[in-house]
């Protein structure tokens, strides 16, 4: 099993996941990043996906959890980086992220958070 | 080049072997000239496959073939275990039902991603369940 690494940019979680997952990995993630989000009091989570080739109900019933973990301590959880093949095979799967916010890359998701950042401060 | 290998067995008795099924798909998805978009549809759904295997039947063997037809080519792969079979297929492969804590996709979704599937079960008969995808 591999941890996967989760770095911190500001007030942004960002875990850039780079492995074949195996559920074990995915459910390790989701624990490591409640943590951190807990224990650096981050205010946005990125999951970078741009290397990750399948998503299957399991690793995307992931992003949802994720993004509704880290909504209990206020932070927003934006999902970059999905290829193509990925984002058409998950519509014919049938699982709709729902709430789980999604952007074409890290920047445009760093954009996203900054924003609702903006909007929640002031 | 080396011809592709015509058949591959793998058994499923743990987390990695779900992982060790994806990978061998998408090698064969490749010798069999599947789209991009096809091939991570059919690893996508025996992905879902291989973890009912695990998860549901307690664990059995993955086949997966190499076919070819005229001019096209394709790949098969079937998942078969000698768990508690579903008796209600009907039930089991509506979205959204799980028996577990699944999301309840894994079949329903799996059939729409693939060409061919067919389900061999029943209750304390095991189970069975064969995709096919083909090149276009
Ligand atoms: N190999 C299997 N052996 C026994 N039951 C199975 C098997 N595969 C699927 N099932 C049953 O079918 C249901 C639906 O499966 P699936 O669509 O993959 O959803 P999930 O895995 O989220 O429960 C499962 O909850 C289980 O009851
Ligand atoms: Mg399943």
């Amino acid at each position: 099993m591999e941890r996967i690494p989760i770095l911190k940019i500001g007030d942004v979680l960002l875990a850039s996941i780079q492995i074949d997952l195996q559920d074990r990995d995915v459910l390790a993630l989701q624990e490591d990043l409640a943590e951190k989000i807990c224990s650096s009091g981050a205010r946005g989570v990125i999951l970078d996906i741009s290397a990750v080739d399948i998503v299957d109900s399991f690793i995307g019933r992931m992003f949802a959890t994720i993004a509704a973990t880290s909504r209990l301590f206020d932070a927003e959880t934006v999902v970059v980086g999905m290829r193509p093949a990925v984002a058409i095979t998950l519509v014919e799967l049938g699982l709709t992220l729902g709430e789980v916010r999604t952007a074409l890359d890290l920047e445009k998701g760093l954009a996203i958070l900054a924003a609702l950042g903006d909007r929640t401060d002031r | 080049m080396t011809p592709p290998a015509a058949r591959e067995e793998i058994p499923i008795t743990a987390d990695e072997d779900v992982v060790r099924v994806r990978q061998a798909v998408r090698s064969y998805a490749q010798k069999a000239k599947l789209s991009l978009v096809d091939q991570t549809k059919l690893v996508t759904a025996t992905s879902e496959l291989a973890r009912n295997t695990l998860t549901y039947g307690g664990g059995g063997t993955a086949v997966v073939e190499f076919l070819t037809e005229g001019r096209r080519s394709g790949v098969r792969a079937s998942f078969q275990d000698d768990g508690p079979g579903i008796p209600d297929v009907d039930l089991a492969l509506t979205d959204g039902w799980t028996s577990g804590r699944g999301m309840g996709l894994g079949l329903s979704g799996a059939r729409r991603l693939v060409d061919e599937f067919t389900l061999d079960t029943g209750a304390g008969q095991g189970t069975t369940v064969t995709v096919v995808k083909w090149s276009r």
